[in-house]
């Protein structure tokens, strides 16, 4: 079967197989951040775009992709997967999607590895960036922040879709077909989130009072659905049965020949860059002692970090979606601008009380600005300042400190629920009644809408029963109705019956025919209309 | 070679048709653009490289991957704006459909223009809807958010068939394939047009051209 395949072929297409897995966790993860992606066309062949794509790489997902992998492929029977999970600030965790790479026997030998395979590679990308915003997990990761981190792992070997629950539905990416097989991208998402809606994050009212110790160790549950992120089946040796593809710093340089036009020239240069992936994980292994090293960069809460983006690509993406991600006091903060109540940081050491729990959530690096330089191509002098701060037992201390009074302010700050209510089109949003579940009805103030179930849909009043509800500067005993009363009866005003007609059942033609009687019955009354207008003269 | 034909429906409230239909077709040129074409000496060439870029919509819970090109947002969003109008004062029944088609151009010999040849034809199918409370629209927001996924997903399905793309070209013949009229990408070639239904269910063929005519005559 590979026989057919010339050795230049063949490496070319473990290039492009390589290339491709770390592009689709790439574009996966950062549909998964919370935000907008923008990145720039270019005219010209920038020399660092695989499949002709402008896809960023972040650094620390292509180093997890990269350890998955472990110098492997994605091969029959060995797949590679992306889990997409969500994680409550309670600590509840649930699996969102699985994305699976996999490959199968079926194979294409006719096919063009260095032109047809590229392109159709290019287009499965491009199937992809369409597909990954449509899965439900999208709309939830857009709304990450108070309530819920998304979460992501990568994983290589057998799919494991049993954490998805029942009736999971699963989406076909596409297909490309290789020499040496079918190459198939494809998503099992859970549709069940009945007992996770994002009404249900919209509407609970944030937890006031557990704070400091908010994220506090909690034993690692055995039914979590997070793995190490080097979780292997047993007896699975490394990079023995498949030859281990060169992890060299390679750009892809292609160049198509039209001559005749179905024939294709690919050159592949190496480029001088340096890479971050290095110097980050030497940043890790700094801190990192004694701490499951690969649990916490396995549960990484995204984010995106500017200055880490964009290995050897001169135009960047649109500032304004990656600026988002050094609006924090924290450089390795890996929350957006809005979500305040980060994930906190894993300290450098571990034996600290307070976070050794937090083995699941991303640290990340060390929580020190040198770490976050590290992230950038200029390695050499970052090294040096990563190894100093991990030296300096100052600086964790005051991050640590840090992120709690960051955890204080993220739950007195003004909800988003609260917000929402105030921007529902409802006449007196602001007096609407809010969720009188919560016990604690302050009988001057309830005005005060404390970010309560405010909902996210229109009519919230409907789901809730007023007790008592005494607006601000009203008597009772001078009108017969008093303000509040006034302000029930007339937030919700019957709709108007000429928008409740039934337009198809009156045509033009009926009301034309209707106005000559109407005119007589006003003929009729017109001295009374005459009085009327009198009086008011 | 026959032309591959692919049909989608959506309904819609009137002040969703523009997003909607956006959204279908950059989905779609997303798939069927590249890079510009650098050609050089020996019959080879590079390609640049196309971006993408993340567009929520403001009436519909959807958002939606596009390429990066100003200059293709703003051919699609003129078209798409006179077939929203179109919609708007044909005061029938709110149906209508747009087409974007791909083509290839043959050369023909003088005195003969060039002919065009399809090889691939999108229908979108319109059919506004009004709604008159304020809950109904905000479920028809989502509603239409689910359809519109659907919809991307059958897109996709399609695309990744791999059927029939023109051969790549050679310097002489980009332009009979390729749109290199863009500055930044390089669709293949493309024509849109629209037809809107009126109230009796007869078709009544509106082309570009056309209204362009009558609102020069008027």
């Amino acid at each position: 079967m590979e026989t057919d395949l010339n050795s230049q072929d063949r490496k070319d297409l473990d290039k492009f197989i390589k290339f491709f897995a770390l592009k689709t966790v790439q574009v996966i993860v950062q549909a998964r951040l919370g935000e907008k992606i923008c990145t720039r066309s270019s005219s010209s062949p920038t020399g660092s775009d695989w499949f002709n794509l402008a896809i960023k790489d972040i650094p620390e997902v292509t180093h997890e992709a990269k350890k998955a992998l472990a110098g492997q492929l994605p091969a029959i029977g060995r797949s590679m997967c992306v889990e997409i999970s969500l994680k409550t600030s309670e600590g509840d965790s649930m699996e969102l999607e699985i994305w699976c790479l996999e490959m199968n026997e079926k194979c294409d030998k006719e096919i063009k590895v260095s032109y047809a395979v590229y392109n159709r590679l290019s287009l499965l990308l491009k199937s992809l960036l369409a597909i990954t915003r449509v899965t439900p997990a999208y709309r939830l990761s857009r709304k990450q922040g108070h309530e819920y981190v998304i979460l992501y792992r990568i994983y290589f070997g057998e799919v494991q879709l049993n954490g998805l629950g029942e009736g999971f539905q699963t989406v076909r990416v596409g297909t490309v077909g290789t020499p040496v097989g079918t190459i198939t991208l494809s998503c099992a998402y859970r549709i069940n989130l009945a007992f996770m809606s994002t009404r249900h994050f919209e509407r609970t009212p944030p937890i006031m009072g557990i704070i400091i110790d908010h994220f506090v160790d909690r034993p690692y549950p055995s039914s979590s659905p997070m793995h190490p992120c080097n979780y292997r089946t047993a007896g699975e040796d490394t990079g023995v049965t498949y030859p281990s593809v060169e992890d060299s710093q390679e750009v892809c340089t292609t160049s198509f020949s039209t001559s005749p036009p179905s024939q294709c020239v690919f050159t592949v240069t190496k480029a001088h860059f340096q890479t971050p992936t290095p110097v980050v994980t030497d940043t890790l292994r700094v801190p990192m002692a004694g701490l499951a090293f690969s649990h916490q960069l396995s549960s990484s809460r995204l984010s995106c970090q500017p200055a880490a983006l964009g290995v050897g690509s001169a135009d960047l993406a649109c500032p304004a979606v990656f600026a988002a991600g050094l609006n924090t006091t924290h450089p390795y903060q890996l929350m957006v601008p809005g979500k305040e109540g980060g994930v906190p940081l894993a300290p450098n050491q571990p034996a600290h009380g307070a976070q050794a729990g937090d083995q699941e959530r991303l640290a990340t690096y060390t929580p020190s600005d040198g770490a976050h330089c590290a992230a950038t191509p200029s390695s050499s002098e970052d090294t040096e300042a990563v190894s100093n701060s991990s030296e300096g037992r100052a600086s964790p201390h005051d991050v640590l400190e840090t992120i709690f009074v960051r955890k204080v302010g993220a739950f007195v700050n003004k909800p988003i629920n609260q917000v929402t209510l105030t921007s529902l089109d409802i006449p007196f949003a602001m007096f609407a009644p809010k969720n009188l579940e919560l016990e604690d009805v302050d009988p001057m103030g309830s005005l005060h809408s404390d970010g309560s179930s405010g909902g996210s849909s229109g009519n919230t009043q409907d789901d809730f029963v007023m007790i008592d509800f005494k607006p601000a500067f009203s008597k009772d005993d001078i009108l017969p109705m008093d303000l509040g009363t006034f302000y029930r009866e007339f937030q919700n005003p019957p709709q108007l019956s000429s928008l409740s007609i039934d337009i198809g059942a009156q045509s033009m033609a009926e009301d034309l025919d209707s106005l000559p009687e109407k005119l007589a019955v006003h003929e009729k009354n017109v001295r009374e209309f005459d009085a009327f207008v009198e009086t008011l003269q | 070679m026959n032309c591959r034909s692919e049909v989608l429906e959506v309904s819609v409230e009137g002040r969703q048709v523009e997003e909607a239909m956006l959204a279908v077709l950059h989905t779609v040129l997303l798939h069927r653009s590249t890079g510009k074409f650098h050609y050089k000496k020996e019959g080879t060439y590079s390609i640049g490289t196309v971006g993408t870029q993340d567009i929520d919509c403001d009436f519909i819970d959807f958002t939606y991957v596009r390429v990066s090109s100003e200059e293709l947002d703003r051919a699609l969003r003129k078209v798409v704006g006179e077939f929203r109008d179109a919609l708007r004062n044909s005061g029938g029944d709110g149906l209508g459909q747009m087409s974007l088609e791909f083509y290839q151009k043959k050369k023909s010999r003088w005195p003969f223009s060039d002919e065009c040849i399809p090889w691939e034809v999108w229908t979108v199918k319109v059919h506004v809807v009004a709604l008159a409370t304020e809950q109904e629209r905000q479920i028809c927001r989502e509603k239409v958010g689910e359809k519109l996924c659907e919809k991307i997903i059958n897109i996709v399905e399609v695309m990744n068939r791999h059927e029939y793309l023109p051969k790549m070209p050679t310097q002489s013949e980009v332009d009979n394939v390729f749109d290199t009229g863009l500055r930044d990408v390089q669709p293949y070639l493309y024509k849109i047009s629209f037809q809107i239904t009126d109230a009796l269910g007869s078709s009544v063929t509106t082309t570009m051209r056309r209204l362009i005519k009558d609102t020069l005559a008027l």
